[in-house]
């Protein structure tokens, strides 16, 4: 199909593109159809976002994609005439259908074999939908196989070895130029095919005065000697078929090649033999036999046509902008170049801060003015380059609604899904790999979250359980919430098994949050029957760890009866971070700065002791709990004293503060984040690493992590404690 | 002499295709995204040929066509209908809107070639 094949190939990358696309607004449409919408351009969009695929497929041979988005068109363009009524149960089969049509795109695209029977059912389920209107329109489709334009040629060939000579009788038409035709082009394309010679009939032409200019008055005769079916010639005329009269004899008496040919033909082929060419009547070619010759035909036997094409003939659409943005495709990778760039030069301004810093310039020469400038471009540059990267959530969650519609059918239960914050834009490596977490937990919301119908009816709910997906915006992250109104986590159950399965000790005491974190335990499963649904061996703790992976968060609020509900939290960007430098027992550490409320030097009064490892300290006339990052990072014993130790206040945004104790605070400044790779250990409270401006690495703490992390420790720092105790 | 195409179309992949067919083979391509667009292109350029597909948003290929011809310059102006079904009445609807011919979808590059070639000589 093409001579070169790259373009094709960049075309096809893109062809797949456009196809998520064009399956995003037809989610979009469905969900405004059930939603109740029933303007000519809902139906439309969606209509045409099958119809394009269909397209597109056609086009790189995709036959499994277009026979099923020609069935799925074919239904959809009876609900566009208004000849079928997309009620309910027909929304629920062209959910799946799009379902299922996503799902062919995408083998499509990995290369995957689909099977040959594949969609049968769903297609049979479309068919259903428009019943006897299907029937009728299926049989013309059958009916026109469109091999034939291969046998037209085969008997030409055998019965006249010799050259034919056919005489083409071509007479314009009024209409033939008002479709922008022209006679003469038709003339030399015929000319193009064998010997020609044309004869130009201008007895019709009237007087000057009486001339018409947009009249045809001259007709023409054509005798042609060519080794080609009558087919060909006729294709030559194809466009103009039924504009003109037009007749084709064959001079040197060979059978009528073309059996399948209309009737008017036929008896002017025993005329031929006898009589000149210009007198025979002419018979006029009617637009219905303008069938016969159909070339391009032949190339896609095996795409069906649609079934009614007389509905095309809907009026035409009201405008409706599809929020239509000019955009420049860039290849991934070159922006991944762009990013790390960007992270070299913001490490290099910092070195260039430092050595200038070294220099002993004054903060107002020049110099430090112009590096003030230069770190304002610097982040200017870096908020726009991690603006290219940004997507919406909404195809994500466009995912979800569909997880949640097979999900609510497995297990039966009926579930409204809502989204929230569609538009909120997160970097497109965050998008990618959000999706399989969301999806377990979209699928443990419906399948443990919410309750039976029986269940929510029994206690006064809404029979409809509710699952909710927001995404929004908040201090410099991106927070995904998925929460269902189901009967929150029975915390008694989860603790038992807890304990059963040795996942804590026996006799412990646990308050409610720490029971729900019970869930994000590597080995623990609340189910007691294992559904085929959400038992998967994926427990909440991949969920976890994939988050984390993300320098994300997620934390579990439930409340007993009203519903369970994850926080996910992520960093906007993967690649730069606001962060306060600080040093702690000779290690230069890294604190995002947003957790950073305050700072303190401690007191002598400042300070609590709850139980021996556990300090409170007093800011404002409330208790914070105080950790020492030495000592949990496991970098040094406890201090004697923690009189005069410089303390951070940090606020997460569950609305946990902590006090961290630190050695000293170096700087604030933005830091290049350097992931670390899974060859190292991944050690509790450390997200990443950093280079700073003098070439040192430094750790970056995600102090959420931390604290929880030194909550899982309670016995070894107990036993530091003790330690220190048996010393003194 | 290069010939100048306009070329219509919703989908990217078809007028990208259609790029990749015209290019190569010496035309010189203008694209718009639906009719709207394309009539706002033709003003700043006179084709020698036009191609349209026919579902299209704002303003379809019927409409489309209905335009183009209500222009003085370009009332015999060859425009080629891009479509995926060969049904006869859709072809004589095309034809009552004043389209020259048509291309059925997927196309081949050298039949679109040719059909271009037939009708701007």
């Amino acid at each position: 199909m093409s001579d070169s094949n790259d373009p094709m190939a960049e075309i096809r990358a893109s062809f797949f593109i456009e196809c998520d696309e064009l399956l995003e607004a037809l989610q979009d449409g469905l969900e405004q159809l059930s939603e109740g919408a029933d303007d000519p351009e809902t139906i439309n969009i969606v209509f045409r976002a099958v119809h394009s695929i269909k397209g597109g497929a056609g086009a790189f041979g995709l036959e499994s994609l277009v026979r099923f988005a020609h069935s799925y068109e074919t239904v959809l363009d009876e609900v566009r005439s208004g000849k079928l009524d997309a009620d309910s149960e027909a929304q629920k089969v062209f959910y799946q259908a799009a379902d299922h049509l996503s799902d062919l795109v995408r083998m499509s695209r990995d290369g995957e074999e689909i099977p040959a029977n594949d969609g049968e059912d769903l297609i049979a389920a479309l068919n259903a939908l428009v019943g006897d209107l299907a029937q009728d329109d299926v049989e013309p489709e059958d009916f026109q196989p469109l091999g034939v334009a291969i046998s037209l040629d085969l008997p030409a060939v055998d019965d006249a070895p010799a050259t034919p000579v056919f005489l083409v009788d071509f007479k314009p038409g009024q209409e033939l130029f008002a479709t922008g035709n022209e006679p003469q082009m038709l003339l030399r394309n015929l000319c193009d095919l064998g010997q020609a010679e044309v004869t130009c009939h201008v007895a019709d032409l009237p007087h000057l005065d009486q001339l018409a200019p947009e009249t045809p008055y001259f007709h023409w005769t054509i005798r042609l000697e060519a080794a080609i079916s009558e087919a060909e010639i006729r294709d030559v005329f194809e466009f103009v078929d039924g504009l003109c009269e037009l007749t084709v004899t064959q001079e040197n008496g060979a059978a009528p090649d073309n059996p399948d040919l209309p009737a008017p033909d036929a008896p002017v082929n025993d005329e031929a033999d006898a009589a000149p060419p210009p007198e025979p009547a002419p018979a006029p070619v009617e637009p219905a036999t303008a069938q016969a010759p159909k070339p391009d035909l032949e190339l896609v036997p095996t795409t069906p046509k649609p079934a009614s094409p007389a509905d095309k003939t809907s009026p035409a659409k009201p405008s409706g902008p599809a929020g239509q943005k000019s955009v420049v495709r860039v290849d991934l990778e070159r922006i991944e170049r762009l990013v790390n760039l960007v992270g070299e030069l913001v490490i290099n301004q910092a070195m260039l801060a430092q050595s200038l810093d070294q220099a002993g310039l004054s903060p107002h020469s020049d110099a430090m003015n112009g590096l003030e400038e230069f770190q304002r471009l610097t982040r200017d540059i870096q908020d726009s380059v991690m603006m290219i990267r940004a997507q919406p959530v909404k195809s994500l969650f466009q995912r979800m609604s569909r997880i949640v519609r097979e999900a609510s059918a497995a297990v039966r239960k009926e579930v409204r899904f809502v989204t929230d914050g569609e538009a909120t834009e997160v970097d497109k490596t965050v998008i990618e790999r959000l999706a399989d977490p969301l999806t377990h937990m979209i699928r443990n919301a419906v399948d443990h979250g919410l309750e039976s119908t029986e269940d929510r009816t029994a206690a006064g709910k809404n029979p409809v359980g509710q699952v909710r997906l927001s995404a929004a915006h908040r201090s410099g992250r991106v927070i995904i919430e998925v929460a269902d109104d189901g009967g929150g986590i029975n915390r008694p159950r989860v603790l038992g098994i807890a304990k059963s399965k040795g996942l804590i000790p026996a006799d412990a005491t646990l308050s409610d949050g720490e029971i729900d974190n019970l869930l994000f335990l590597p080995g623990f499963s609340t189910a007691s029957e294992v559904s085929d649904l959400s038992g998967r061996g994926v427990g909440m703790d991949v969920v976890k760890t994939s988050i984390q992976q993300l320098g994300g968060r997620i934390t579990i609020t439930s409340e007993k009866g009203k519903g369970t509900s994850f926080s996910i939290s992520l960093p906007l960007t993967l690649a730069v971070l606001d962060g306060m430098v600080v040093n702690v027992a000779g290690e230069t550490l890294v604190l995002p700065l947003n957790v950073v409320v305050e700072t303190l030097s401690l007191g002598p009064d400042d300070v609590q002791m709850l139980r021996p490892g556990a300090h409170v300290v007093r800011v404002r006339g409330g208790f914070v709990p105080l950790y020492d990052l030495g000592v949990m990072l496991g970098y040094r014993a406890p201090r004697d004293s923690l009189e005069k130790a410089i303390v951070l206040l940090i606020s997460l945004e569950d609305g946990t503060r902590a006090a961290l104790v630190i050695d000293g605070i170096q700087d604030q400044r933005q830091v290049v984040i350097k992931g670390l790779d899974d060859s190292f250990y991944r050690a509790p409270g450390i997200a990443a690493a950093t280079i700073l401006g003098d070439g040192r690495i430094a750790l970056i703490l995600d102090p959420a992590d931390v604290i929880a992390a030194s909550g899982n420790f309670p016995q070894a720092d107990l036993s530091i404690m003790e330690r220190k105790v048996v010393n003194d | 002499m290069t010939l100048t195409v306009l070329a219509v179309d919703d989908s990217r992949t078809m007028r990208d295709m259609i790029r990749m067919c015209l290019v190569p083979a010496g035309f010189e391509v203008h694209l718009a995204d639906d009719g709207v667009h394309g009539v706002e292109v033709l003003e700043g350029i006179d084709p020698d040929a036009i191609i349209t597909d026919i579902n299209m948003p704002r303003m379809d290929g019927f409409g489309f066509i209905d335009a183009v011809r209500k222009q003085d310059d370009h009332r015999a102006t060859p425009i080629l209908v891009l479509t995926t079904e060969s049904a006869p009445e859709l072809k004589q609807r095309a034809r009552n809107a004043g389209a020259t011919g048509w291309i059925v979808k997927p196309f081949d590059p050298e039949k679109l070639v040719k059909a271009l070639t037939m009708v701007t000589g």
